[in-house]
């Protein structure tokens, strides 16, 4: 089986199970009140180190590219408030840009 | 159809425009990073969870290890166990009814079915949630066969939506100091690791930020 395979079904299946945790795993009981603080802060964690190894990571190295001109743009843009598709679009486009011409 | 449903669908429809243009760029970026078709399009319909797709897509097509991929996204999706938690009370019938009812919800269903009061209204999750799951999964068809039509994704630039990608999700994340303490910790722990470990293992390991916010029992 191909490592996507693998990585679909698995997470696939622990995802419906971590949705269905309070209505059909609990039953509609709560979580211990020491655990929600710790899982309230996982996304902001992982997509921060999400931001930082896409941007500069490589073959394990840090890599400095036009990579940090695409996120300088989406920088501006989300400052802009402009929609997640305009986002992406302009950090894509201004690093194809830069691409282009170096 | 109740009229609850339907104003759940309707409520949410700005939400799903964004949420098929999203879907169409996981289609796109999951190409681009070697993900097959049919693998792409069965994700969007089991996980239906966009960051944690993408944290897929993003670690293999880094030649990071499938063990980081999963771990990643598994963690991402953590949060779901909470949210779930907390509109387990308007999810109400059989088991089976409540466990597909639960995979509708995503954060954008479960923010707009809360009510001022802080309860929640059931109907207005299925709803929004049937919606948007829509959405997604039309979006990601797209996105898969505009994949299939695209050149070299790095020409295209597609290496940097990642990171923008996941900078637009994050933003709306911050609104704590805690939660802020947690995103520059992982991502000082993230860079610290990126030179010395295989791609995924960084990000798995900056999960470990979270446990600033634990409280002792």
């Amino acid at each position: 089986m191909s490592d996507a395979w693998i990585a679909v079904i698995v997470v696939g299946a622990a995802t419906i199970v971590l949705k269905s945790v309070g209505p059909v795993l609990l039953g509609g009981r709560p979580l211990p009140e020491h655990l929600t603080g710790v899982v309230a802060l996982l996304a902001p964690a992982l997509l921060a180190a999400l931001v930082v190894t896409q941007v500069a990571g490589g073959d394990e190295e840090i890599v400095l590219d036009a990579r940090l001109v695409g996120l300088g743009a989406a920088i501006v843009a989300i400052l802009l408030r402009a929609p997640l598709l305009v986002v992406v679009i302009a950090a894509a486009a201004s690093t194809a840009v830069v691409r282009l011409f170096t | 159809m109740s009229p609850g449903y339907r104003d759940g669908a309707r409520k949410i429809a700005p939400i799903g425009v964004a949420a098929f243009a999203f879907a169409v760029s996981f289609g796109v970026l999951a190409k681009a990073s070697g993900i097959g078709s049919v693998e792409a399009i069965v994700m969007s319909l089991t996980t239906f969870a966009g960051s944690a797709q993408f944290a897929v897509a993003s670690i293999l097509g880094a030649a990071g290890g499938v063990v980081s991929a999963i771990a990643a996204a598994t963690l991402l999706n953590a949060r779901y166990a909470p949210i779930s938690v907390s509109v387990a009370p308007v999810l109400t019938g059989s088991r089976l009814r409540r466990l597909l009812e639960s995979q509708l919800i995503v954060d954008e269903s479960w923010a707009m079915s809360r009510r001022p009061d802080g309860h929640f209204d059931g109907k207005l999750l299925v709803g929004g949630g049937l919606a948007l799951y829509a959405c997604w999964n039309t979006g990601t068809v797209v996105g898969v066969l505009a994949g299939d039509a695209l050149g070299d994704p790095a020409d295209l630039g597609l290496d940097a939506a990642f990171p923008a990608l996941f900078l637009a999700l994050l933003v709306p994340q911050v609104r704590t100091r805690r939660a802020l303490a947690a995103a520059v910790l992982g991502a000082t722990i993230a860079l610290a690791l990126l030179p010395f470990t295989p791609a995924g293992v960084p990000i798995v390991a900056a999960a470990a930020a979270c446990l600033i916010g634990w409280r002792r029992p």
